[in-house]
């Protein structure tokens, strides 16, 4: 058998033992959305380069790995996370191990009536009625394979709920560690995340690894906008050069509700991310940024779908990159515009600036247009830094490195300051500036 | 201060200068004028390092070093500055991030100190002065949306905070209305000491109203053809450029 089906069937092997160590939680209700979930894991194969969705991305160099779900958290101590902690960002902290919510690492917060801030094992313990109605409901597993591997093995991951007319004000930083040691491990963090009538909330999801080894992460992380709500989503992606990451991210956006997505990707050898935006009711407006910086051998690939299935609903999309090195990008910006969905804005910007001359970016702007009264635009630009703008600087006296590191700083900051919580944005500017300097 | 000689350029195989001669003392200003094409601004871009020309012969001695072997940047530091005939717009860039990065790598080529934000502020505030800066342009990106007045002022000004032994100014005065062009003519001036030079490279004579020249040069296809003294200026102004050329040697 070839290479992909003896990875289903590692797998499915797994989940065997997976469900054995679940003891007591199999009789539940939620176990029956795990085997759902399998078997439409069963049903479907991993993609190859000749599935179109997945022509630029050949996910070969994580299938040929046997990655199994961690048998152990490393023990921790706060003095472990001071590398990923934010200098006066003020934030209720939740961190994971590993797949594995660490209420020890974690800060305490407080929770507003109503709401629920925390771990979905827990809240699989105590609440599952409330996680069943919107688990998978947005991300199906039917929709992909590596979805469906999320769902069948969902253990942890962020659950939040916010109520109508909450506002959190406090951003919520969701920090998820990978040290595994000698151990090849999958983990596949399951994030729901439900904003209320005229809610708020601030997340900032972001994943990193504590050692160097190879493993896999599969984040599945589901949005619910619900009317006149503001979700501000940050993904930071800066994992070591050995990790695998492939992330689904599904946000539905109520009417009126402003939903904005920060992706922003500098690690691990091969990352896709999937995001797709669905708006359900008029009025409502989303902003999908994404920033890519690889070197070496990385290959980054961003994903993104804007479905405009109604009218009146506005998303603007900005997505850079630079690229050095023999590293790759893959850029696939798909805007759908339904029939009847008028007055739709939707507007679509993607460049890259490659700094070497075996850097490769495959760019693909998709509009798709079944509406006559629009407007909307899209373009995608690749290009190298500007030989003018770095003489310029030069003759003012700044260093030939320097002066590169500040154009592609200027370049990269773009989508950066699009941030809107000052002290991340502060935070990634830092980031940002040391890894370019690197 | 610079000693330039029989200096040559090509750009894409094609022969630009053809064998520039020209030296400057500290405390002088020098014009350099010609009709467009003849190699005015690429003498100005070869003197600050720009590599896309190919330099076949002649050297350019600067405060007794080899010029040409310096990068752009280390021509910048050790105090030649040019002032661009069109400033490049830097988005992303603020005006006063690229002066601080420069001033400090300058001093620190100059074994001086780096400035701290304050120092560095005080000294920024009062060379604003001298081209009438507005504060707002200061945290802008830089040259970018700024007007073509308020292009040649960045220049003038970041000529002020770089504090240059030679500035160069390439058609500084090209573009700007008759009120701009006294500001940015008073800002050289007031930055006119007898310990350094300017070489003013432009087509027009107007500039020289403001900037009174020591000496003019006539540049005509790549060669200086006629020097003299500002009076040539305003023969230039009077009769145009065909009787120099007229005056040209056969065969250049």
């Amino acid at each position: 058998m070839n290479e992909l089906t003896e990875t289903k069937n590692w797998y499915l092997a797994n989940f065997e033992a997976f469900e054995n160590s679940l003891n007591g939680q199999k009789g539940e209700p939620f176990h029956q959305l795990r085997k759902a979930a399998i078997e439409s894991f069963a049903a479907q194969n991993f993609p190859t380069t000749k599935d179109e969705e997945w022509r630029n991305t050949n996910i070969a160099p994580i299938l040929k790995h046997n990655f199994v779900l961690p048998t152990s958290s490393p023990e921790l101590k706060k003095e472990d996370l001071n590398s990923f902690l934010i200098e006066g960002f003020e934030a209720d902290q939740l961190v994971f191990v590993n797949g594995r919510f660490s209420k020890e690492l974690s800060s305490e917060y407080a929770v507003p009536k109503g709401a629920v801030i925390g771990s979905l094992a827990e809240e699989l313990k105590t609440n599952p009625a409330l996680l069943e109605k919107y688990f998978s409901k947005l991300a199906k597993p039917e929709s992909g394979i590596f979805t469906a591997l999320s769902a069948a093995f969902t253990e942890d991951g962020i659950f939040i709920y916010i109520p109508d007319g909450k506002v959190i004000e406090k951003p919520l930083y969701i920090l998820n560690i990978t040290s595994a040691g000698k151990e090849k491990v999958i983990v596949n963090p399951r994030n729901i995340i439900i904003a209320g009538q005229n809610s708020q909330v601030k997340i900032i999801e972001r994943y990193v690894s504590l050692d160097e080894a190879v493993y896999f992460t599969n984040p599945v992380t589901e949005i619910v906008c619900g009317k006149d709500s503001i979700v501000e989503h940050i993904k930071l992606q800066d994992e070591s050069l050995n990790a695998f990451h492939i992330s689904t991210t599904e946000a539905e956006l109520g009417a009126g509700s402003n939903f904005s997505s920060y992706n922003i990707s500098t690690g691990s050898a091969l990352c896709r991310n999937t995001i797709k935006v669905k708006f359900i009711a008029e009025g409502a407006e989303c902003t999908l940024n994404g920033l890519y910086l690889a070197d070496g051998l990385q290959l980054l690939d961003n994903h993104t779908t804007i479905d405009h299935a109604v009218p009146n609903c506005e998303s603007r999309e900005l997505y850079k990159g630079a690229l050095n090195g023999k590293s790759r990008a893959v850029f696939n910006g798909k805007v759908i515009v339904r029939k009847g969905a008028q007055k739709t804005n939707a507007f679509q910007q993607n460049k890259t600036i490659l700094l070497s001359d075996e850097a490769l970016i495959d760019t693909k702007p998709q509009l798709e247009i079944f509406a006559d009264d629009v407007k909307c635009s899209h373009g995608a630009t690749i290009g190298q830094l500007d030989e003018d703008s770095l003489f310029y600087l030069r003759s003012r006296g700044i260093g030939a490195k320097e002066a590169r590191t500040i154009l592609i700083y200027a370049f990269a900051n773009d989508v950066v300051k699009t941030i809107k919580i000052d002290s991340i944005k502060k935070y990634l500017e830092k980031l940002l500036a040391a890894r370019l300097m690197k | 201060m610079i000693e330039i000689k029989n200096l040559c350029v090509k750009i894409e195989g094609k022969e630009i200068l053809k064998g520039i001669n020209l030296t400057v003392n500290k405390g002088e200003v020098h014009a350099i004028m010609g009709p467009n094409g003849s190699g005015k601004s690429t003498l100005a871009q070869v003197l600050a390092g720009r590599s896309e020309y190919e330099i076949t012969k002649g050297e350019v001695i600067y405060e007794g070093i080899n010029l040409l072997e310096l990068s752009p940047e280390d021509r910048a530091r050790a105090g030649i500055f040019l002032a661009f005939q069109y400033p490049i717009e830097i988005p992303g860039v603020s005006n006063v991030n690229l002066l601080k990065t420069a001033v400090n790598e300058i001093r620190k080529y100059r074994g001086e100190e780096e400035y701290d934000a304050i120092e560095f502020l005080t000294m920024i505030k009062k060379k604003m002065g001298v081209v009438e800066m507005n504060d707002s342009l200061l945290n802008r990106s830089v040259n970018e949306g700024f007007s073509g007045g308020e292009k040649k002022r960045n220049e003038i000004f970041q000529m002020a905070a770089l504090d240059p032994k030679l500035a160069i100014l390439d058609e500084t005065d090209s573009g700007l209305d008759i009120d701009a062009l006294r500001v940015v003519a008073g800002g050289v001036n007031k930055l006119k000491t007898p310990d350094n030079a300017v070489i003013l490279v432009t087509h027009y004579q107007r500039l020289l109203d403001y900037i009174v020249p020591d000496f003019v040069h006539v540049l005509y296809k790549g060669r200086i053809v006629k020097s003299g003294t500002k009076e040539l200026a305003l023969e230039l102004e009077e009769r145009g450029y065909d009787w120099v050329k007229d005056e040209c040697p056969v065969g250049a």
